[in-house]
């Protein structure tokens, strides 16, 4: 068996030790490693084949497949923007364009400093009082270009207060 | 006398600060020595109020919104702990408020009127009642109630909930699943959110009741994963609904077991697709199954396998205990009992709006809707999600039927009802329904894979004003090989938005230009 990284191990081998005999173990083993390393590392992917008689390419293919998954560090901060129907009627096109300048990255990017990503979601359920972001877990309904800029702010102090 | 404060808790009320004014509640009553008892409750499903919170009193529950934390100092002083009306932000009696008095509630009667996870209250408000009666009833006897009932699937394509069970009821001895499609992704829908998160045991007793019905003992509820506190309030639900025996080897002492599980999709719009959403339980990627076999014979891990939408489950518990013909006899038609609708986009009073089956769209929209957030004249409205068509005025008075919806080409699909106004761009619309099939296909069959992607380059060139008319018929014959080629609903439909735009809109698809504004 290929031996994960130091920083992998533990959280893989506690995924497929919760997991590995459920029926359809691949998704709960991999939101497990997600949840706890952040993404799913390259040598987790063998240990995960491995101990559920899959090929490497299987497990690939399921991370690629899905959209929640990815395969590198996120940033400190994850910024999802709701790209659905119900937010683009309330002007979720204009907050998109906004986002991407004020974080200088396109979805699916992290910035170089690691402080951000930035995400498409389509749909937080929030429909009602859209547009609506996501940071870390929590939803932010009607959301302005002002109070997007407001939010991040509050986040780059707390950033610098833990320094 | 302690009173009881009520501030909602579900995704939306916390979006719009209701995390902040609980605490900002709590430490003023610390501060001023109040009696009070802080409630979270489930939402009402008012969700423009939000946070609407409620002060209960001998004449009833009185309620305030939207409240910010900021509001709270003024509120307390104009006498919120006695439910006084003085104050601007107080909507009156909670059930007087229109939106809700207007209402047929019957699915989501306890939505936001209890604490999601408290089993204490879900039974005092008539919870676990249809179980207990199909307890002892014969499997095929709770089959026939679910029949008479006519409740069809609420996930989009309506097909008859009693006739799949007894399908599966049907399927032979052995292992059998129940599989909740909780994979709510169309745009402008949130019911099952609210469900999942305001009245989880709801869900539950639903799924239970459908195990007593087909002989399936254990049951998995495929959440996605956008919904992290649904996960976690269905987590606990389940755990306390197991430890007071409504779950495990025997129900209620009953002798019949069921088990029920959570599982996380992880982001794909296609797994909300019955045989796509079975192979990602299974561990694959979400690729869609050619049908037959139905899921109903050979579903999960090739077993027979009841799939249901929340909503419908969640209708299931009302059934048992009112009796089938409570339901029925709301509705039109061959569209029976309640359709919950959710009102959002562009709209003044968006929400949830449970009603009988018949009720025009355009009733919705004004009555209940009261037009649009920006206050600029509707334009278009699209219904039953990314998938649904826009629909143009000429159409508004179309009731809510599955039937007469199907008449006009469009889909009422999960009841998602999303308003644009003017302002709106429908080629925009249009390019991004193509554009959102290529980034959520499953790739397996060529025309909804590869004709989306020509779809969004085909828009591009219109817009352009290259060869307009000659792209517009390529346009045209693109929707029809996807609709007439595609394997399941994810390319079959994905063309009739955009149908939809060339029909009502079309100056819309014009070169740039040319086009209005």
């Amino acid at each position: 068996m290929t031996v994960p990284s130091a920083t992998a191990s533990d959280p893989v081998q506690a995924a497929l030790d919760t997991w590995q005999n459920e029926p359809g173990a691949l998704l709960p083993v991999l939101h497990a490693v997600q949840d706890s390393v952040g993404y799913i590392p390259r040598e987790a992917i063998a240990a995960i084949a491995d101990a559920l008689r899959l090929t490497r390419a299987e497990v690939s293919g399921v991370i690629s497949f899905y959209h929640h998954f990815r395969t590198t560090p996120p940033g400190r901060h994850t910024v999802e923007v709701c790209r659905a129907e119900a937010c683009q009627a309330v002007g979720a096109r204009q907050l998109e364009a906004h986002a991407k300048t004020r974080l200088g990255l396109d979805y699916h990017e992290t910035g170089a400093d690691g402080q951000f990503s930035l995400e498409p979601v389509y749909c937080l359920g929030n429909c009602a009082c859209g547009p609506s972001i996501r940071i870390g877990g929590a939803v932010y309904g009607r959301v302005s270009e002002a109070r997007f800029d407001e939010l991040l702010t509050g986040l780059d102090t707390r950033a610098l207060e833990l320094r | 006398m302690t009173v009881r404060v009520f501030v909602p808790s579900d995704t939306t009320a916390l979006a719009m600060g209701a995390d902040a004014v609980a605490r900002e509640l709590a430490a003023l009553a610390d501060r001023r020595g109040l009696d009070l008892e802080l409630v979270r409750n489930g939402s009402r499903g008012l969700c423009w109020l939000e946070p609407l919170i409620e002060v209960e009193t001998t004449g009833g529950r009185v309620a305030y919104g939207p409240v910010a934390a900021a509001d709270l100092p003024a509120l307390l002083d104009a006498g919120l702990l006695e439910g006084a009306q003085s104050h601007p932000l107080c909507q009156g009696l909670v059930e007087q408020i229109p939106y809700l008095a207007c209402q047929q509630r019957l699915t989501f009667a306890r939505i936001g009127v209890i604490d999601p996870l408290s089993i204490e209250q879900y039974r005092a408000h008539g919870g676990f009642a249809g179980l207990e009666r199909a307890l002892p009833m014969a499997p095929e006897a709770i089959v026939e109630e679910i029949k008479t009932s006519g409740l069809r699937g609420r996930g989009g394509a309506a097909f008859p909930t009693g006739i799949k069970w007894d399908t599966v009821r049907k399927a032979g001895e052995g292992q059998k699943y129940i599989v909740c499609n909780a994979d709510e992704g169309d745009s402008g829908t949130f019911a099952d959110r609210l469900v999942m998160e305001c009245d989880p045991y709801m869900l539950i007793e639903g799924m239970t009741i459908a195990g007593l019905a087909v002989g399936a003992t254990r049951g998995y509820i495929y959440l996605r994963s956008e919904y992290p506190l649904a996960q976690r309030n269905l987590n606990i639900a389940i755990e306390r609904a197991r430890a007071a025996a409504y779950l495990g080897d025997s129900v209620l002492g009953s002798g019949r077991a069921f088990h029920l599980e959570v599982r996380l999709g992880a982001g794909a719009y296609i797994c909300g697709e019955e045989t796509s959403m079975l192979e990602s339980l299974e561990g694959r990627r979400g690729l869609v199954r050619a049908k037959p076999p139905l899921p109903a014979l050979e579903g999960l891990f090739g077993l027979p396998t009841v799939v249901n939408n929340v909503l419908s489950l969640a209708a299931v518990p009302f059934i048992l205990d009112r009796g089938a013909q409570a339901y029925a006899d709301c509705g039109v038609g061959r569209s029976r009992g309640t359709l919950p609708v959710q009102l959002a986009g562009n709209v003044l009073r968006g929400g949830l709006v449970e009603l009988a089956f018949g009720v025009t769209l355009r009733e919705l929209m004004e009555d209940f809707g009261g037009g649009t957030r920006s206050g600029r004249p509707l334009r278009a409205v699209q219904v039953g999600g990314p998938l649904g068509a826009y629909l143009p005025a000429a159409q508004w008075d179309t009731p809510l039927d599955y039937e007469a919806f199907a008449e006009v080409g469009a889909v009422l699909g999960h009841g998602g009802v999303v308003l644009f106004d003017d302002t709106v761009d429908m080629g925009e619309q249009a390019r991004f329904s193509m554009e959102f099939c290529a980034v959520e296909s499953c790739g397996k069959c060529t025309p909804c894979r590869i004709g989306s992607t020509r779809g969004v380059e085909v828009i591009d060139r219109i817009r352009a004003g290259d060869r307009p008319e000659a792209n517009l018929s390529l346009l045209d014959e693109l929707c029809t090989t996807m609709v007439d080629g595609s394997l399941c609903a994810m390319g079959s439909m994905t063309p009739i938005p955009v149908q939809s735009v060339m029909k009502y809109f079309a100056e819309d698809l014009r070169p740039t230009d040319n086009r209005r504004r």
